[in-house]
């Protein structure tokens, strides 16, 4: 069976890129608009990835990974978070609030997919 | 939206982006402590650059990054918002929306100046951060150390952070991923498993020792735990005996997208080089509407099964079984349509949104001080309604601008506010929606406007006229100049395009203005274009059709109205005079006349024009129906009696009697007649 990803992000045209790029690539991709609507998702099914953006209307992804984490439940899923600056501090934000990594925007389709492997161990 | 082509996506997305970054300013510049308009213009900005990078509005996206920057600093409290930074970013909001239009042109050079005046005005405006242009965030942080050359292989210890297996970091994929750089010979150390009781099951007590064969770089064995490079430990060690040494060292993060970009050019771009960019014309519809549009669809389908059951019943048909599934087709027709129509309505805040930013601009270019309230958002419009609704709203909020409200010390002298107030209203009456441009400014000026229309030689000196039908002369065609109210200072365009614009649209403009108090624009507009409820009745053969909206209530001719067939034709309807108009005398019927003639009372159903109402006198009603209209063709579009043309169930035509017209028409003929009255008096 297929990885299950679920994509978080507020930009319609950048979700539609992920799920182009990933689906092609044989995973099964799941979209929210915001972290309100990712949270509800990733609760709701265990995803095998997920992928958020940070900067997003109603919950931000900080928060997001910040809750998911405090469920049992969603100990060990991979967080994937996309980011515009390559500055270390928010890195290393995230990291704590237990993200497992990071893509820095923009990235080619192909840098997704290999993101997507590594964290997911093919 | 059912395309899979990001670009596009993004192209629209950006649209929407830019108008969600303008409401936000123009919040932020009635209200410069306002952090939720700084955060959302952050965050519109952020997301615009972000997605721009991505999908190749390169131009767009550095440009962007600067105000980005801007907000940032303006979000972290190191620099205030200021009406100067508010109006620099509205600029280059625009400039954004040209960068995106321009997206597949040739490098424009004047657009580039452009943008850079824009910069200069926005650095300008934000001095704590003279010479503050950081480099854009990309590239920065790329691996300063050279590559290590090949060797026999490394020695790699490595201890996960605690969190690491609860955060998501797989041990064995990373494993995998240093066998896929060479061979691997891996022991795990078990040392720091604490006892049992105290052992969490999230947490990660492992350490690992992998001895890797063969050319593995540093920087590729690194890249493997890049993304707890800085919370773990790792000591890399050379195999064999080799010139460089072997330091136990925690990495600097190195970006991925960094140290993928040389082989991305081997998975090359799965974006589209040329993309359609212009967004397709679409429209948002409510998931409920379209599901009950599918419910309708459905019930649709087993009716019509239902009815090629029935005719290939072997020659026998029930009447009854027919009657009833033409029943059901009919009702369902009527869903179907209402429901269709209701995907083209939509509501008319998105458009009122737009006039926040031209009252904004006319406010500065005008040096006045103006609120613009906007009220009745949520009132729905057809879609075709609302575009072309989009250029003479502008037209008439601008001429209330201008010219309504007047310079705030004649506002003062007047005892006034110094501050005018423009307002945008809309709210559905019947079948109208209503859509009205108050200010509160100096009213129009009859006497003016009465000269300008005699020295035109549109009325005759002294005429007298209601403030209604004066005020419609600015309607006329070259009527504004340089000395009347409504001269839009060089902008070429005068009143009588919007007359005719919203003429296009059959609807009517009303004009109500107190001097010194201030001038109402209300546009009564259909609610949509297709189609209309009509009632259908019969003048002689003719079969006409009149809209539903319009009419008010039907009565039988008096027969003593009918023999008397006098001049005065006035009904009285419980005590209220209507005049009426006999439509076969205005159609030249020739066959007699029914013996029992019904009059139907129609008006524009608006209490400010209460005496708006004319009954029309025709031979037979027949009934309701449903109206899909068609234009005229273009020898009969003189003919203002007509609003348009219909085909009924039987395939003849009826034509659509416009009311407004017919109302018009009969306030002449009471006009001639009462100057003939008043001649034979004399």
């Amino acid at each position: 069976m297929s990885a299950s990803i679920l994509t978080v992000d507020d930009s319609a045209s950048l979700r539609m890129a992920i799920r182009v790029a990933l689906t092609g690539a044989g995973y099964a991709v799941t979209e929210a608009g915001d972290g309100v609507e990712g949270l509800g998702k990733a609760t709701a099914t265990r995803f095998d990835l997920i992928i958020t953006d940070l900067n997003m209307p109603n919950m931000d992804g900080l928060t997001m990974i910040r809750e998911l984490r405090k469920s049992p439940s969603q100990a060990g899923v991979p967080i994937v978070f996309l980011t515009t600056e390559s500055d270390d501090a928010i890195k290393a934000q995230a990291r704590a609030a237990g993200a497992t990594g990071w893509l820095v925007k923009p990235f080619e389709p192909t840098q997704l997919i290999k993101i997507a492997q590594k964290v997911l161990g093919r | 939206m059912s395309s899979n082509d990001p670009v596009e996506a993004f192209a629209s997305e950006a649209l929407d982006l830019l108008d969600q970054i303008e409401k936000a300013l123009l919040d932020l510049g009635r209200d410069l402590g306002d952090r939720g308009a700084v955060d959302e213009v952050f965050r519109g900005l952020h997301t615009l650059k972000g997605s721009g990078a991505m999908f190749g509005f390169d131009a767009l996206a550095g440009f962007t990054h600067h105000c980005e920057t801007a907000f940032d600093r303006v979000r972290k409290g190191l620099s205030a918002a200021t009406p100067a930074l508010v109006s620099a970013v509205l600029s280059a909001r625009d400039h954004m929306r040209a960068l995106i239009d321009h997206r597949d042109g040739p490098r424009d050079e004047r657009l580039e100046a452009a943008g850079n005046l824009i910069l200069a005005e926005l650095y300008a405006a934000m001095p704590e951060s003279a010479g503050g242009h950081e480099p854009t965030g990309q590239q920065t942080s790329a691996a300063t150390h050279a590559p290590n050359a090949p060797g026999e292989g490394w020695a790699i210890h490595f201890k996960l952070p605690p969190g690491a297996m609860a955060n998501g970091t797989n041990p064995a994929a990373l494993l995998q991923e240093l066998r896929n750089l060479g061979e691997c010979r891996v022991r795990l150390h078990l040392d720091d498993l604490p006892p049992f009781d105290q052992f969490v099951p999230t947490e990660c007590y492992l350490a690992w020792d992998v001895e890797l064969h063969g050319a593995a770089t540093r920087e590729q064995i690194e890249d493997v735990f890049i993304f707890i490079l800085d919370d773990m430990e790792l000591t890399l060690t050379p195999l064999a005996p080799a010139s460089l040494p072997g330091e136990a060292r925690s990495g600097t993060a190195t970006a991925i997208a960094n140290a993928a970009r040389p082989d991305a050019a081997a998975g090359q771009a799965e974006i589209p080089a040329k993309a359609v960019v212009r967004p397709q014309e679409s429209v948002r519809v409510q998931a409920e509407r379209l599901d009950e549009l599918m419910n309708r669809v459905g019930e649709l389908v087993i009716a019509q099964s239902r009815l090629a059951q029935l005719t290939t019943r072997n020659g026998q048909v029930d009447p009854i079984m027919l009657r009833a599934v033409s029943e059901d087709i009919d009702r369902l027709s009527s869903e179907l349509r209402d429901t269709t129509m209701a995907l083209r309505m939509m509501p008319v805040g998105n458009l009122f949104g737009r006039y926040r930013r031209l009252v904004y601009d006319l406010a500065q270019e005008t040096g006045k001080a103006i609120t613009f309230v906007t009220e009745g958002e949520a009132t729905e419009v057809d879609k075709t309604v609302i575009e072309r609704l989009a250029d003479p709203l502008v037209h008439l909020i601008r001429n209330s601008c201008d010219h309504g409200l007047e310079p705030a010390d004649d506002r003062i002298a007047a005892g006034k506010s110094e501050t005018g107030q423009i307002t945008l209203s809309a709210r559905q009456a019947g079948g109208e929606v209503l859509i009205s441009i108050t200010d509160d400014g100096r009213g129009l000026d009859r006497a003016r406007i009465r000269a300008k229309a005699e020295a035109q030689g549109l009325i005759a000196a002294g005429t007298p006229l209601s403030d209604a039908a004066l005020f419609q002369m600015i309607f006329h065609p070259g009527f504004s100049t340089a000395s009347t109210i409504t001269n839009l200072s060089g902008r070429g365009v005068g009143m009588d395009v919007v007359k005719r614009s919203i003429d296009s649209l059959r609807g009517t403009i009303e004009i109500a203005s107190t001097q010194g108090k201030g001038t109402t624009f209300t546009l009564h507009l259909p609610l949509t274009l297709a189609i209309i409820e009509c009632m259908l009745v019969r003048v002689g053969d003719g079969r006409f059709a009149i809209p539903l909206s319009a009419v008010e209530e039907c009565l039988e001719l008096p027969q003593t109205e009918i023999i008397a067939n006098g001049r005065r034709n006035f009904l009285n309807v419980r005590g209220q005079l209507i005049p009426y108009l006999r439509l076969r005398e205005s159609f030249a019927v020739q066959r007699p006349a029914d013996l029992h003639q019904k009059v139907v009372v129609v008006g524009l159903g608006n209490s400010e024009r209460g005496s708006s109402r004319v009954g029309l006198v025709v031979d037979q009603i027949i009934g309701n129906t449903q109206t899909v209209i068609k234009s005229l063709s273009r020898f009969h579009s003189g003919l203002g009696v007509f609003s348009g043309a219909t085909i009924l169930g039987d395939g003849t035509v009826a034509l659509i009697l416009d009311c407004g017209h017919l109302i018009a028409l009969a306030r002449e003929s009471q006009h001639a007649l009462a100057e003939q009255t008043n001649g034979e008096a004399a």
